[in-house]
């Protein structure tokens, strides 16, 4: 039997595995570089940040770029940790599909 | 959950994190072309010196210790391999700029992303560290080892970028380090070093990153 207990529901969303793989690498990111990356629309891409604030997975920093609004994403130690357990997840699965 | 998601979900990650730092639409064609204008530039250079020198020793301390002493040689001619050295640099950074650009549309990437700028903010330093050490020197009368600081702070400047692009930039940087370094243990062939340096090195790199990552895209 494989064991799914560490599997985060919030990772099962591709955008947002990809979303915080992206924060864990980066010390910030802005809202239009992680649209550009993933090549995603606004609406989606917001949906799936909305929901990993939630989780308090990431946190929020508002701030303007002269008069341009400038939203930037950081990930929070919650979510860099559920991230780490996530991929430990998934490699003990490819443990144990090989063996 | 599925045995090819898990891999999928893996290999996604990798890319993106990957993408997420570097900035991938540097164009290679752009390094063939500022090394092109740095031979023109250092021709130009190479053509100028002698017709301008009255003394025909061949000795390049004294041939250049009178020359350059010379009044209206030394603010004319300095001037004008000034402009030249400096419009190199313009015309190859537009360049970069421009090309970088068009292939950015082609990936569908904005040319002025965060990678971009992480990728400007690291190069942008050690270049104008540079740049200002060697207008000093210039200031100074020291123009023996102009060349040679001129390439060991280009390197620096690569070697910090390389973070934030293609590593093989990291390459190209510790080849202009050691370049210049080399330049500085030979006083006199500056601008051989330089030709060498910012001509032939940069046409060969440009080359190198054309075929590996341009031509693959296009």
């Amino acid at each position: 039997m494989l064991t799914l207990n560490n599997f985060d529901k919030a990772f099962e969303n591709r955008i947002r595995l990809q979303v915080m793989s992206v924060l864990v690498a980066n010390e910030s990111y802005d809202f239009n570089s992680l649209k550009e990356l993933l090549a995603t629309t606004d609406g989606n891409l917001a949906s799936h940040l909305k929901a990993l604030e939630k989780g308090e997975y990431i946190s929020v920093i508002k701030s303007f770029l002269g008069r341009k609004p400038n939203t930037r994403y950081k990930a929070t130690e919650k979510g860099i940790t559920a991230f780490k357990k996530h991929l430990e997840a998934l490699e003990n699965l490819i443990k144990q599909q090989k063996g | 959950m599925e045995n090819k998601d898990i891999y999928d979900d893996i290999s996604s990650i990798k890319t993106i994190m990957e993408r997420s730092v570097r900035f991938i639409s540097l164009s290679g064609l752009s390094g063939v072309l500022a090394g092109v204008y740095s031979l023109i530039g250092a021709g130009i250079a190479y053509v100028l010196i002698p017709h301008y020198s009255l003394i025909t020793s061949t000795n390049y301390k004294v041939r250049t210790d009178e020359f350059y002493n010379h009044p209206y040689i030394a603010m004319g001619l300095n001037l004008i391999l000034f402009g030249v050295a400096v419009s190199v640099l313009i015309l190859s950074l537009v360049t970069a700029i421009l090309l970088s650009a068009r292939k950015a549309r082609r990936n569908h990437q904005s040319v002025w992303n965060q990678s971009s700028r992480a990728l400007a903010n690291a190069g942008l330093l050690p270049l104008l560290t540079g740049g200002c050490f060697a207008f000093i020197l210039y200031v100074q009368h020291h123009y023996g080892i102009i060349a040679p600081v001129c390439l060991v702070f280009y390197g620096l400047a690569l070697v910090a970028a390389s973070k934030f692009t293609y590593g093989d930039v990291k390459w190209l940087g510790l080849l202009e380090i050691m370049l210049g370094l080399l330049s500085l243990m030979q006083p006199g062939y500056g601008l051989y070093f330089w030709a060498l340096g910012f001509g032939v090195l940069h046409i060969l790199y440009g080359a190198i990153m054309y075929f590996k990552y341009d031509r693959v895209n296009a």
